[in-house]
């Protein structure tokens, strides 16, 4: 059963990043993904890692595709004329591309696993723990450093964010909350007394 | 156990946490109006902290499970690179606010900055190291944009931005191929499997992107092609920035993993950096002659300067670690004195890059024709500015590395490259006026850096202000 589930999974993401990449409409191809992303959660479930699962449908589907989706809706990107331009490095990149496989395959194929290596390797995974927990040991305590690091990073990205594009206008209207509540009544309105038939 | 590791990376969390609150006052508070205010505030807290890591006395440790290393190397490297940040943001403060881009984020990017590149100087993990980089770089990407509405500024941020991208994506993927072959991010357990005899075909793969990764930061050929056009759009004093401290980090960093982490395979990366070290001598002193602005001009300079310094790793040795640290200290030093020059130069209130308006300046300014003068001979490595010291130290260790080769060629390059130094000399001493010559900022602040550098590429032929002895210490830590 879970080998069947496997490979349904398996050919799910598969086809998923293959329709992204080849799909013209780019709306399309940002749904296939959303497919892939699910698919590749099944895959987690099955592993047993199902808080990983959670974490790739709520962040990638829920948040970034979404925003994909937004992004390729609002801009009006031409994307024929993209791959149009792309065609022309094609041979170039193709070969280059190639070259570097096979590189690659000299160096992988080279492979020897380490006695060394495998021991640390296998220190790292816990048996005796629930995944969340153990995701939550390693994050908060053993990477804490790391943890806190990347807040510092998205600081800074937020802080560039506003500073390369927040513009003060001067020439609109802002609601000034402080002013709103310290004016008072006597300042704000005036009562007279106006005789009928005459007006002010 | 928290509380040891915490004490150890105090002075990081020290200036992040003044980072943070700068950065609530400057939000809540007078926003830009404070923004001169909290650069005078983050140039001193960032001295305090320099002060604090180098009167500490704390035996080195190791915390957060090895991941960070607190050494004489690391202080060292801290301590240089958090003066000469202080120094350009104290340099920055008048040119930055006659612009109208002085904000009151710039001061809190660069302490921003500078944490990272403490994190970078002490990494003792792959991933800290990764971590380091990208806090320093995003700050960095930000800061070289900030004039918003000048088109080469932006530019010079997009390309920062996407190159500096793919340098951490080859860095990224060389780390992978490290820790797939080694089973560890760990220096101290790369060291231990690379230390091994032969190293695997993998891991030597891992470890060559990891350079291309790091020789992109240090902008060594071939992976320069970003500075020229990033110096010359960023404003001025983040130019003179990104010419210091961040180079010092990412240096401090390139020895930090080759002698940590493959400490055992000096052979095997000993050749890479030679090659990349030639290679930035000649293109830094070749590609500058044709330069006529002088942030084009500073930033071949730069990429020359990482060359020599490159000598220093290449070599492999304490020596060459110690000859590298000392290289890069007097470079920053040369560095801040020459743009404080650079930021004074000016034409009614507006700033001027281009050389050919130095003609005939001696005559205006003698004595700050005579210090930048002092500064460019140092930069050439003419006798007996301390800047010949420095390339002496390298060459030594070159020499006693048996890289005769290596010291040959990089004597050929500074030969060379001492042309485009000497010419701007010549300008400023035997140019012919005519008629739009350069017109100099009084600022009081500037002409301290540019005669205090002056004076110390002088006076420091004496003993180096003991820093050769330092520069030893720290080596002797890295490398044994």
């Amino acid at each position: 059963m879970s080998v069947f589930a496997f490979y349904l999974f398996a050919i799910c993401v598969i086809a998923g990043g293959l329709f992204t990449v080849v799909s013209r409409n780019p709306v399309h191809s940002v749904l296939w993904l959303i497919l892939a992303f699910l698919s590749a959660a099944g895959l987690f479930v099955l592993l047993g890692a199902e808080f990983v699962a959670m974490l790739l449908i709520i962040v990638y589907v829920g948040a970034v595709a979404v925003l994909f989706l937004f992004v390729v809706m609002m801009l009006d990107v031409d994307f024929a004329a993209l791959k149009a331009e792309m065609a022309k490095y094609m041979p170039l990149a193709l070969l280059i591309g190639v070259v570097i496989l096979m590189q690659f395959v000299m160096a992988f194929g080279a492979w020897e696993s380490n006695a060394a290596a495998e021991g640390l390797r296998a220190q790292v995974t816990p048996t005796d723990r629930h995944n969340t927990e153990a995701l939550g040991l390693i994050l908060y305590d053993q990477y804490f450093l790391l943890f806190q690091l990347s807040g510092l990073i998205l600081l800074v990205a937020m802080i560039g964010a506003i500073v390369l594009t927040l513009r003060h206008r001067s020439d609109i209207k802002r609601q000034d909350v402080l002013a709103q509540m310290y004016r008072d009544p006597a300042k704000a309105m005036e009562l007279r007394d106006v005789k009928p038939g005459q007006g002010l | 156990m928290v509380a040891a590791d915490l004490s150890v990376i105090l002075p990081e969390i020290l200036l992040s946490v003044f980072a943070m609150a700068a950065l609530l006052a400057g939000v809540y508070g007078g926003k830009d109006r404070w923004a001169p205010m909290l650069v005078w505030a983050a140039s001193a807290a960032m001295l305090l902290i320099a002060a604090f890591i180098g009167l500490r006395g704390a035996p080195g440790a190791v915390a957060f499970g090895g991941m960070f290393v607190d050494d004489a190397f690391s202080r060292f490297a801290k301590i240089v690179v958090l003066v000469s940040a202080a120094a350009v943001l104290a340099m920055s403060q008048d040119y930055m606010q006659r612009r109208g881009i002085l904000r009151f984020e710039y001061p809190i990017l660069i302490v921003l900055a500078a944490v990272g590149m403490m994190m970078m100087v002490s990494a003792g993990d792959l991933m800290a190291l990764y971590m380091g980089l990208e806090l320093q770089s995003l700050a960095l990407y930000v800061v070289a944009s900030l004039r918003r509405d000048s088109a080469k500024s932006t530019e010079a941020g997009l390309k920062y931005f996407v190159l500096g991208a793919l340098s951490s994506g080859l860095l990224l993927y060389g780390a992978s191929l490290v820790y797939g072959y080694t089973g560890t991010t760990l220096f101290s357990g790369i060291v231990q499997v690379a230390g091994q005899g032969d190293i695997s075909l993998g891991l030597l793969f891992g470890l060559v992107f990891v350079i291309a990764g790091l020789a992109f930061k240090v902008s060594a050929v071939p992976f320069h092609m970003w500075t020229p056009d990033v110096y010359e759009g960023a404003p001025t004093p983040v130019t003179a920035f990104f010419a210091t401290a961040p180079k010092v980090a990412a240096m401090a960093l390139f020895a930090r993993v080759l002698h940590d982490a493959f400490g055992g395979a000096v052979r095997d990366w000993s050749q890479v950096i030679a090659l990349l070290s030639v290679l930035s001598m000649f293109l830094g002193a070749i590609a500058a002659i044709g330069q006529t602005n002088i942030k084009r001009l500073m930033a071949y300079s730069s990429i020359a300067h990482m060359g020599y310094a490159l000598i220093g790793l290449a070599a492999g040795t304490a020596l060459g670690v110690q000859a590298l640290l000392v290289y890069m200290a007097i470079y920053v030093t040369m560095n801040v004195g020459t743009f404080a020059f650079i930021l004074m130069m000016e034409r009614d209130g507006q700033p001027v890059t281009d050389i050919n308006a130095l003609r005939m300046y001696s005559r205006r300014e003698p004595a700050r024709a005579l210090a930048m003068l002092i500064l460019l001979f140092s930069l050439a490595g003419v006798p007996p500015m301390l800047g010949f010291f420095a390339k002496l130290a390298v060459w030594q260790a070159g020499l006693d590395a048996g890289l005769v080769w290596l010291v040959v060629a990089s004597a050929v390059a500074s030969a060379i490259g001492a042309f485009y130094y000497l010419r701007i000399v010549f300008y400023m001493y035997f140019g012919e006026e005519d008629g739009d010559e350069v017109e100099t900022n009084t600022s009081p602040v500037l002409y301290a850096f540019l005669m205090g550098s002056a004076a110390i590429m002088v006076l420091g032929i004496a003993n180096m202000f003991g820093v050769d002895q330092a520069a030893a210490a720290a080596a002797a830590v890295l490398v044994n």
